[in-house]
């Protein structure tokens, strides 16, 4: 993939400023999505997903504020803050004004479709009109055209009867069912890149089966780039070209999907990839990730990581890990990006192992 | 699995009892509610009784200038020596089936004025809280969408309005524009009312501004003023509908206080405040003119507020 990313993402930080301190939701976080691509967004609960991904369209209210870091979309630049000369933050003059993202960024050119299906439709209007609405707003269909078409949408993502069922309510639909109308909506608006927040997290597996089939088969028509956020990696395997991992605030692995499960580099990704529940397993052989997400308010130093680590030295609590770069083993084309000291060369290997409880835990198993 | 196949396996899970009575929505199924509670039928039907009255006593004054009042009632002004003063009601030894509630000072027939006197009472109660509806809806709906500054600067305006009494609030607002007149007293009332509305349906935006419909409608790049009106207002009005029904018996009664003092209605108008106003200079020789004027109020304030009990249940979805 040589030509430009559609949309790209460099040292995005946004802060959250409570009473508690400054909550660094998303610290310092890059990654790009292609044409055509689908790109997953990985983590546990708190990692800074979800707040990344509103970042994107700028969806952030107070106390949150995208802080620093450059957000654009092909020629337009939806966020860009320099460090000006006196350490303030200063917007670069290109970026767009929150009105210009309103009109010519969300729903037209990105759209969303958020974690709850049950919660994202209002339930007093009609599905009909909610549709429309958004067509009316980001496409030139107006009038008796946006009905149709939104009726078209609505066939489109599997509803049946979708003329009978366009002027029914949300109470009306299942869950399965309110998804695909999510779904309508994002891609009525022939976005080029849709933002997909946990859409089958609230879902059951079996509509979560037939919704990531949908997702593809459109995907395949429309061509639609897909940043899709999820704590699931199971429906990551199923689903994504790229993955970023992301950990408290930070993204810690990058790779193509196949090289995330069978070449991982990164140990949280490992303990990720460990808890999930198999089928072919017995729940014992699961683990679970040790300890709780550690504060975002005053993250641990070094390696953020290094508090659930079960490979954590001395060196990690020190030292930043830096971002080492290989070349992705399955497509060589996408490379492959870690932070972690063990693929550095910055006294790891010298340092002694530190205790935590991860590490205590699996000291515990082995075999006296 | 292919697109077709979805959609059998959902439709089989569509057909649900619970979702096929979901379908009687909105008023029809509310209105069908408050006529199954008693009580609630109650206040509806003493509403539609003062609705009617004071519809035909605004047909009467507009169309016919009282010609409709003069010609089935006796008038004291057709034959002056005829006049009987202070009658009492007809189930007293001296009451005549002429006059059923009696006359006052001036030997008008109270049930006329009881009767014209709905029109004033009703328009006001309505009216006012029409006006306390819409400004309260759009001060509390902006402050609690937008919220920072914009919120506390409506608020504290809002909570300075609250906390001074409605009385004196009404009466020193007529006085600055140096009227008397009802209509003004009516838009006095419903400016002094905004506060309630408007602290109401921001609690409830606040929490409505937060769901994710409202999130999703931002991110498709709906301007505000389209979510607040699409989105943010609809679903936060349910209660507001409930106080709205209580606030007409509220705005009655402080509009019949407002007469009470001499502000509001002025005579000859007959209106229901004005008229206890009047009884008080009688009350030995003639109790039951004060008694009349009184129950009307209690009669059409209690309609209201069985009604917004009614409606209370009505609209709350979880008793559906």
């Amino acid at each position: 993939m040589t030509d430009d990313p559609l949309l790209s993402v460099r040292d995005l930080k946004t802060h959250f400023f409570t009473d508690a301190g400054v909550v660094q939701a998303v610290d310092g976080i890059s990654f790009d999505v292609h044409e055509g691509e689908i790109v997953g967004l990985v983590g546990e609960s708190g990692a800074g997903k979800s707040v990344a991904s509103k970042s994107l369209l700028r969806l952030i209210h107070a106390p949150g504020e995208i802080v620093a870091g450059e957000i654009k979309y092909r020629d337009e630049t939806i966020f860009a803050v320099e460090e000006g000369p006196d350490g303030e933050p200063v917007p670069r003059e290109e970026m767009l004004s929150n009105e210009a993202v309103r009109r010519r960024i969300r729903g037209n050119e990105i759209a969303m479709i958020f974690q709850d299906p049950s919660e994202s439709l209002n339930p007093v209007l009609t599905i009909g009109s909610q549709l429309k609405e958004f067509i009316e707003l980001n496409t030139d269909y107006g009038g008796k055209a946006a009905r149709e078409r939104a009726i078209e949408m609505l066939h489109e993502v599997g509803i049946p009867d979708p003329a009978d069922r366009y002027s029914d309510y949300p109470h009306q639909f299942s869950g399965g069912m309110r998804q695909r109308v999510l779904i309508a909506m994002a891609l009525a608006c022939e976005p080029n890149l849709i933002i997909a927040d946990e859409p089958t997290t609230a879902l059951d597996v079996t509509i979560e089966g037939q919704i990531i089939d949908l997702v593809k088969e459109l995907q395949a028509e429309y061509g639609t780039s897909f940043l899709w956020v999820t704590h699931d990696m199971g429906v990551v395997a199923e689903i994504c070209d790229r993955v970023n991992v992301m950990y408290l605030g930070q993204i810690v692995e990058h790779a193509e999907a196949d090289d995330l499960f069978y070449e991982t580099k990164h140990p949280y990704t490992e303990a990720l990839l460990s808890s999930i529940p198999r089928p072919d397993q017995t729940t014992d052989s699961v683990e679970p990730i040790k300890g709780n997400v550690p504060s975002a308010v005053s993250p641990p130093s070094g390696c953020r990581f290094h508090t659930r680590c079960p490979d954590a030295r001395e060196a990690c609590v020190e030292v930043l890990p830096p971002i080492e770069r290989f070349q992705g083993t399955n497509d060589p084309a996408v490379e492959q990006r870690a932070s972690c000291l063990k693929h550095s060369d910055l006294g790891y290997w010298n340092s002694p192992p530190i205790s935590n409880e991860a590490r205590d835990a699996s000291m515990a198993e082995e075999p006296q | 699995m292919s697109v077709g196949e979805a959609q059998t396996t959902e439709q089989a899970g569509e057909v649900d009892p619970e979702e096929v009575e979901g379908e009687d929505l909105g008023w029809r199924y509310s209105l069908k509610k408050v006529k199954a509670d008693t009580t609630a039928r109650f206040g509806l039907y003493v509403i539609a009784l003062m609705g009617a009255l004071a519809t035909f006593a605004w047909i009467d004054y507009y169309l016919f200038d009282y010609q409709i009042a003069n010609s089935l009632w006796y008038h004291p002004a057709r034959d002056p020596d005829e006049v009987n003063q202070l009658l009492p009601p007809v189930f007293d030894s001296e009451g005549t089936w002429a006059h059923p509630l009696g006359t006052d000072s001036r030997g008008r027939d109270v049930l006329v004025r009881i009767v014209y006197g709905s029109r004033i009472s009703m328009t006001v109660g309505v009216v006012a809280t029409a006006i306390g509806l819409v400004g309260g809806t759009v001060v509390g709906a902006v402050s609690g969408y937008y919220g920072g500054w914009v919120d506390d600067v409506l608020m504290r305006i809002v909570e300075t309005i609250y906390s001074i009494p409605f009385l004196v609030l009404i009466i020193a607002f007529m006085a600055a524009l140096g009227t008397r007149d009802v209509m003004f007293a009516t838009i006095g009332v419903g400016i002094a009312i905004i506060p309630v509305f408007a602290r109401l349906i921001r609690s409830r935006v606040l929490s409505v501004r937060e769901e994710e419909y409202v999130e999703a409608a931002r991110a498709a790049g709906l301007r505000d003023r389209k979510i607040i009106q699409r989105h943010i207002i609809p679903n936060s009005f349910a209660p507001v509908m409930v106080q709205a029904t209580l606030q007409i018996g509220i705005c009655i009664l402080i509009v019949a206080g407002l007469s009470f003092l001499g502000y509001g209605a002025q005579p000859p108008t007959p209106d229901w405040g004005q008229m206890l106003s009047e009884s008080r200079n009688y009350m030995i020789p003639n109790p039951w003119l004060s008694v009349w004027p009184g129950l009307a109020i209690l009669f059409t304030v209690m309609g209201f507020n069985l009604l917004g009990d009614g409606l209370q249940d009505a609209l709350d979805p979880r008793s559906r």
